[in-house]
Formats: C-alpha cells, structure tokens, sequence
C-alpha cells in the first residue's frame, strides 16, 4: 500500500521520519479496518432489516456483555499499543544526541533568522549538513510562531519568553520548505523559510565563502534572489498591488508621504535605513511591523537590494 | 411485536384538539413572545436565533474557501481573510454549536420528555436568551468597529497587541458563556426534580443522559472560559502582565486556560449531538436501543474524563514530556467511550425494522462521519504523529467531521426529528433525503482532500499557499458548494412546511418516549393530567404503533 502512504505523507527525508510515517500508518490500518466494520455492519442492517411493514416484529435486545466488553477492550488495547509507540517515538525525538550541532533561530513577523556555530548569520535559508544530527535552539521576538518541516516531520511552537528546541538528522539532500504553523498575522502564510541539506563539503564551503547561489552574480540578480530568501516578499509585492507593505513596483524617485507628515524621496539613503531601522520612517497608509535586518544584512547583500529595487521600473 | 392501532378516533383528531403553545389565545402577540417562560417558545426562539448564526457562519465559511480557490489574493487580502476565519470559527463555536442543540432543541423537548410543565427555573431560562441576544449583538459590533483577527482560540501574545475590536469580541465571548451557565444549571435542576412519577435515572430516555452530562460540563467549564476572557481583556486595557513575556508574563498559560475550558467545550458540542442520535435510532429502528446503561454512563464518562485531556492541544507548545505522556494516555482514555456508543447504536440496527426516512438518514450519515472523526483523532492523540499534523488542515479536517459530521449533522437530524412535534407540520420527506444526501457528499468532499494535504504540510490559517496543494483546495471549495446546495435545499423545505395547514399527527414516527404521547404541537402546559412512566424508554414489546403513523 505504498501508494496510500505516498498519498498522505510529503517525502521522508530525516532519520525520525519512517518511525512516525510506520505509526501513522498503522493508524491508518486500524483506522481503515474500523470505519470498513462500523460501515458494513450498518449497510447490511438496512438491507436486512429495511421495514417492511408496520407490524413487523423486532428483537428485543437490551444488551450483551460479551460483545460490550469486546468492544470495550479490544479498541482499549489497541489504543495503549498507539500511546506506547507514539510516546516512545516522541521520547527519542525530544532529547537531541549528544555533539549535535547547533543553530540559533530567531523567529520574528514575518522572517526566520538562523545563527550559525561561527557566529555568521542567514535569513530564510538553513544551510545544513546531510547526515548530522542539528539541533535549532529557538526563541521569538514578537508572537508565537512555529518552526515546521513537513519532511522533517518536526515542528515546535517558537515562544518569546523561552528557548525551544527541536533537532533532526536530515538524510536527503535536497531542499525542504520550513511553512510557520502558528498564526502570527498578516504575514504568516508567506512566512517561508528553506533548509538546504548539502554535504559536508559543500557545508563548509557555505560558512567559509558564504551562499555560492549569491556569488558572481550582478547586484541586480542578487537583489531578485534575496527579495524571496530573506521574506520581502511576504509583504511588498514587485506589481504594483499593495501588500503588508508598500510595492516595490517604481518606488525609486517618487515622493512618498511618511505617517508624520514629512514628504520624503526615495532614493538610496532612505532604502538603506528602511532596510536597517525600517521604524525610523513608516510610508502613510501603513503600520510600522518591518522588521530591522540590522546586524543580519551583509554590506554587499544591501548593495544588491537596493540595485534590485531601482530597476523595478 | 407491535400491533397497529385502528383507531378511526386518531384519525379523526387530525385537528388539534386543544389550542398549542403558539396560537394559545391566552398567549398572543409579539409581546408575549418576548416575555414568554414557556420553555417551547424560548427553544423555538433560540432555534431560529441559532440558525441565524449558522447562517452567517456558512457565509462566512464559503467566503474563506472561495478565497482558496487559488494561491495568492483573489478577493480579500491577508488581513480580510485573517478576520473571515475568524469570524466563521467564533460565531460557528460560541454563536451556533454550542447554543444549538441544548438551548434550542433541548429546551423544547427535555421538559416534554421527562413529563414536566416547564424547566426548573423557567425566569432564568429566559433570561439565558436575552443574555445570548446581548452577546450575539456584541459580536456583531465587534465586527463591524473593527473586525479580530485572532482566529476563535485567541492565542497571547498576539491577541493582546493586534488591533481591532479584541475587547469587544472576548467580552461578547464572556457574555455568552453566561447564557450557556444558565442554560446548564436550568437543565441539572430540571433532571434532578421534574421527572415523571416512575421515572427514575435509568428510565431516563438517553437524550436526557447526554443533555444533563453537557448541563455539568457547561456550569463547571464555562467560568474558566470567562475567567481567561477577563484576563484577557485586563492584559489589552491596563498591561498587567499575566501573559506578557516583557514584563514576565507567560503567553502560554493562555493556552492552558483557554483548552481547560475548550476542551471540555468540545464536549459540550458532540455530547448533544450522541444524545440526538441515541433518540433517532431506536425510534426508526422500533426496537430498544443496544447497551442503555453503557451509553448512558458513556455520557457521564466522556463528561469526566473530557476534563482531564487539555494539553493535547498543546503537545508542540514546549510542555514538559512528562506531561505530553499523560495527556496523551488520557486523550486515548476518552475516546474508548465514544467507540463503545458507535458500536452500540450500529448494533441497535439489529434485528430492527428499518425506515429510512429523512431523520434516521441523518442519523447513520452521522455513524459514518462522526466515526471519520473519532478515528482520526486517534493520529492526533498518537504523540510522535500529532507534532507533524498539529496546526495543518489534517486538524482543520478532523474536527469538522466531528462538529460539523457530527454535532451538525444530528442537530439537522433532530430538527427533523421534532419539527412536527413543535410545529404541527411535516415537510417533504423525499426533499428531505435529497438534501441530507447533498450535505453527506458534499461534506465529504470538502475535508477528504484537507485531511490529504493537512499531512503533506499544509498549514491552517493560511491565505495563500504552495502550488502543489492548489488541485485540492479547488476540490475542497467545490464540496462546499454542494455542502450548501444541500443545507439551503433542506432549510427550504422546512420553512415552506410551515404554509401548510398543520398536518403532523401527535406521533408520526411511533417514538416510545413521553413528547410523543402529547398533542403537536404541544398544549401549553404541556400534557393533559401528569404522564405516568411504568416501562424503560424505547421498550417496544407492548408499545401500539399508531395507525396514523408515517411509514
Ligand atoms: C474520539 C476521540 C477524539 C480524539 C482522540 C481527539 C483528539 C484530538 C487531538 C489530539 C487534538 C489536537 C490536535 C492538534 O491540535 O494537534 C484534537 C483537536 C480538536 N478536536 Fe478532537 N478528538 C476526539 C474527538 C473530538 C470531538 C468529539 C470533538 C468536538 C465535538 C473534537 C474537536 C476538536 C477540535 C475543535 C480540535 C481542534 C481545535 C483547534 O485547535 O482549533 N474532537 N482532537
Ligand atoms: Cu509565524
């Protein structure tokens, strides 16, 4: 029945994954096996016993205490088996292997951030070695969030007064979608980050030259590539159409009006300090939930967005 | 067993032989509506008020699918859509489910069935109304000065920063629940002290079992909710920092709070829901219902237990293992109940005599989805599968079969059950199957295809999504459309039932339990003299089946 199980489950790509996806398909067994009884039991009743005339005769059954203690304690046993498994898997999920390597998530409205071991830092893409356990220290700034990787099958709420973690052990490589799954607002459905498992080679590559999909690109490119990585997209569109934020679309040269009154061009001082300390000036028609990327944003990666957005004409 | 009887008498008493509770000359105008403490009118009151709400609900429901046609903005940005669900979610929970069946048809028909004039406390009945039309009004309000955006659960910290009517919309909240404490204690006292003579607790009909263990769960639960609702409110207006991280609050204390209540709440929506069912099947099958004692105490289990199982909602909320371990054992423990009450009711069918008219549909579309529903949940109370499904559309697919599959599909069932009793009128019968044979499909195809992209990752409360789950929203949004196809079909065919001269006799589908021995609609005392109980409920060895009795 693998095609049910390809049916239900995204593709298994952690050492955790074939464990909860045996269980739950276990369940769907039980489950398909149940609903099959309780169905037949009731189609073949109507057809038996479908009336035939007002004064047909009925049993008169009031109760029978074998079949209710069967079907009291068969499903009892069978629900134990569930707990016990589901609680075992949970178990070796919950506490990370010892040397796991560790990363520092940050989760604010709407981006994800990822401190690596040699202190650099990315946004909305996790690089990660295939084949090593990885453990995600995690804390909000502002609401709850929920760092999930379906393919992972983990997930853990993100909470502003305390650490959270989850770890996995990533077996594939390959690039998996990390959705928010705790409703934090506007932006949450497009609060998107990836985790990149690559070897270990490519791994180190990543912390000594930085991300190689960034390199020798023209700013303008680079621009394009962050505007999805690091979440813009979330909230300011590149058509024109009005998003959490502003669009993009023709923005460099015109004359915005701020909330405090002030008329300000666009040009590439006001974008920079948009980017670094976005509450400083917040466009009228708007409220001021950007996010700074200050200490977050390469020189170079700032250069580029500000490239990007000026040629969005 | 039984015989027929040929009583040219019955059908001669087609007219009514004394005038009923709604053209009681003594009882005439708007005004004596509003200030009736008759417990039929105020049931028929809750009723429509009710279905008003389910109406918006519905509205509301097929807006949020229709924006799911497509990934990306089709007609309501992020922040529209933010508010369409939850609105759909909170007047669905606090507006429609959890006032439907208790207010509306158990107001009606537990006083009737268990041979009493009037509920205990007939004032504060009343007053249970009112309270609900301020809260009601109250939510509307909040609507339109602002709209919420919190999704019905409220989660801190973003309840208490987002903007919005917040306040307004967690006051009406705490308001109904007023209305739902009423409503229970009314119901615990009525079963206590207004039984029949020969009535006692296991002659009780299961409807008044299912109905008393809600009344518990309403008054025990329900000042929680109110309670988390006042903090709630004291978090927005003055800081004072119960949930507030900054100042050492704890955001997830809300939720332990909120799910100590809404736990047990969801108990209070699908009990009403068993307590229908376990009418409609001995009542078509005209034989005595499977395991009495074992539903019955099933009830009071569900009840009991459903107290003890709130973290479950909360296993990836950073709660401590140990925790995680016995909610989860307990979230097993409270599901052997209700599989004991499926195997039960299907078992009823036995050797029964089977009319399939449009109430029993109901009720065995009802066994197949609530059993969907129960089932399912047995991924969720499974820890290590839960942390991948919790928050994705396999959640969302989940509980709609049980409050939707369930508790929805059984009110339906029950107002057709009982609405020749309280309005004198049969609808059509055959439009009547049509519509519940729409409702049963469409509901399917509307959440199959959520609980199939919930475990592929799709995660609730979202406006826009990755292309790979677009084929199935675009299934999904199509069910909803036959879904309401179906529910307009049958809400027509009730409400055009109501032209007819009154043509429903006293007992049309020859149901043993008291309601069905007064006239219909009732008298406004109720019964002619005081009944008398002398046999179990649903005993049909020397029961007569009348001969106007519809096939
Ligand atoms: C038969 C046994 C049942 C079991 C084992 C069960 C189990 C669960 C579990 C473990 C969850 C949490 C899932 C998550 O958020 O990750 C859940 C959610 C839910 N269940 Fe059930 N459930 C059962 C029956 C019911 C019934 C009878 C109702 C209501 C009438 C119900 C309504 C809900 C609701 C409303 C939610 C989600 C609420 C939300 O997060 O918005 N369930 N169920
Ligand atoms: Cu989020």
């Amino acid at each position: 029945m693998t095609w049910l199980r390809n049916l239900f489950l995204p593709n298994a790509a952690s050492i955790r994954a074939s464990d909860v996806d045996d269980l739950f398909m276990f369940v769907m067994y039980l489950n398909l096996f149940f609903f099959f009884l309780i169905l037949g039991m009731v189609v073949l009743f109507v057809i038996k016993y479908r009336r035939k005339s007002q004064t047909q005769k009925t049993a008169h059954i009031e109760h029978n205490t074998f079949l209710e203690l069967s079907w009291s304690v068969i499903p009892l046993i069978l629900c134990m088996v569930v707990f016990f498994w589901g609680f075992n898997s949970y178990m070796q999920a919950t506490v990370a292997p010892d040397g796991a390597m560790e990363i520092q998530v940050t989760a604010k409205k709407w981006v994800w951030t990822f401190g690596y071991p040699d202190g650099s830092v990315g946004i909305g893409k996790l690089w990660v070695p295939v084949n090593k356990p990885v453990r995600m220290v995690m804390h909000s700034e502002d609401v709850l969030h929920a760092f999930y990787v379906p393919a992972f099958r983990v997930k853990a709420d993100v909470l502003p007064n305390r650490y959270t973690e989850v770890w996995f052990q990533a077996t594939e490589v390959g690039d998996y979608v990390i959705p928010c799954a705790e409703y934090c607002g506007k932006g949450h459905s497009e609060m998107r980050a990836y985790v990149k498992v690559v070897s270990q080679q490519e791994y180190e590559k990543f912390l000594e030259e930085g991300d190689p999909d960034e390199k020798g690109k023209p700013p303008e490119e680079l621009g394009a590539l962050l505007y999805t990585n690091f979440g813009c997209s979330a909230c300011h569109s590149i058509d024109g159409t009005k998003g959490q934020g502003p669009s993009w679309k023709g923005i460099y040269g015109q004359q915005h009006k701020m909330t405090d009154g002030k008329i300000i061009t666009v040009d590439e001082n006001y974008i920079r300090t948009s980017i670094l300390q976005p509450q400083a000036e917040v466009v009228e028609g708007f409220q001021p939930i950007m996010p700074s990327f200050q200490g977050q944003i390469r020189e170079r990666q700032l250069v580029a967005l500000i490239a990007y957005i000026k040629s969005l004409k | 067993m039984a015989d027929v009887i040929a009583s040219p008498a019955a059908q001669a008493a087609k007219a009514p032989r004394h005038a009923d509770y709604l053209t009681d000359p003594d009882f005439k105008g708007l005004w004596s509506w509003l200030t009736t403490v008759d417990h039929k009118r105020i049931g028929v009151m809750y009723l429509w008020s009710t279905l008003l709400a389910f109406l918006a609900g519905g509205i509301m429901a097929l807006i949020v699918r229709l924006e799911l046609m497509h990934p990306g903005e089709d007609f309501m940005n992020a922040e529209r859509y933010n508010q369409a669900f939850t609105l759909h979610g909170a007047i669905m929970v606090f507006l429609f489910i959890i006032p439907s069946i208790p207010a509306a048809l158990g107001n009606f028909i537990l006083p009737l069935m268990l041979g009493a004039k009037d509920v205990a406390f007939p004032r504060l009945n009343l007053a249970s109304y009112y309270v609900y039309v301020v809260g009601a009004i109250m939510a509307v309000v909040s609507i339109v000065v602002g709209g919420v955006d919190t999704g019905w659960t409220f989660y801190t910290p973003y309840s208490t920063t987002t903007g919005g009517a917040v306040t307004m919309m967690t006051m009406s909240v705490f308001v109904l629940g007023f209305s739902s404490i009423f409503t229970g204690i009314n119901f615990v006292a009525t079963v206590h002290k207004l039984r029949a003579p020969g009535m006692g607790w296991f002659q009780m009909p299961l409807f008044v079992w299912a109905i008393y263990s809600t009344a518990i769960i309403q008054v025990l639960a329900t000042p929680v909710l109110g309670i988390t609702m006042v903090l709630l409110v004291m978090e927005r207006a003055f800081n004072i920092g119960i949930f507030d991280a900054q100042i050492g609050g704890d955001p997830v204390l809300f939720q332990h709070f909120f799910w100590f209540y809404s736990h047990p709440a969801v108990y209070i929506m699908i009990l009403p829901g068993m307590a229908i069912i376990s009418e409609i099947i001995p009542t078509f099958c005209r034989r005595t219902i499977f395991g009495y004692r074992l539903i019955a105490l099933s009830s009071v289990a569900i009840a009991l237990i459903g107290f003890l199982v709130w973290g479950h909602h909360m296993f990836t909320s950073g709660q401590s293992a140990l925790a995680a371990g016995i909610f989860s054992f307990l979230t097993f423990a409270v599901a052997i109940p209700s599989a004991i009450k499926v195997f039960n009711w299907a078992s009823t069918m036995y050797g029964a005599s089977i009319s399939l008219a449009t109430p029993m549909l109901y009720a065995i579309s009802f066994l197949l989805l609530f059993t969907i529903g129960g089932l399912t949940g047995i991924f969720l109370g499974a820890l290590s599968v839960d942390i991948h499904l919790h928050d994705t559309y396999f959640v969302v697919a989940h509980f709609h079969y049980v409050m939707m599959g369930g508790t929805v599909i059984a009110f339906l069932g029950g107002v057709h059950y009982w609405w020749p009793k309280m309005f004198g009128r049969m609808y059509n019968d055959t439009v009547g199957r049509i519509a519940c044979g729409l409702v049963f499909i469409g509901f399917n195809c509307t959440f199959i295809p959520q609980f199939i992209m919930g475990s592929q990752g799709m995660p609730r409360r979202y406006y826009t999504y990755l292309d790979q789950f677009q084929p199935m929203h675009q299934f999904s949004t199509f069910g909803s459309w036959i879904l309401g196809a179906g529910l307009m079909i049958a809400a027509v065919n009730l409400l055009s039932s109501l032209r007819n001269p009154k043509n429903a006799v006293d007992n049309p589908w020859a149901g043993t339990t008291l309601e069905w021995q007064t006239q219909s609609p009732p008298i406004t005392h109720n019964f002619i003299g005081q009944p008398s109980v002398d046999h179990d409920p649903y005993d049909y060895r020397a029961f007569k089946i009348p001969a106007d009795a519809v096939e």
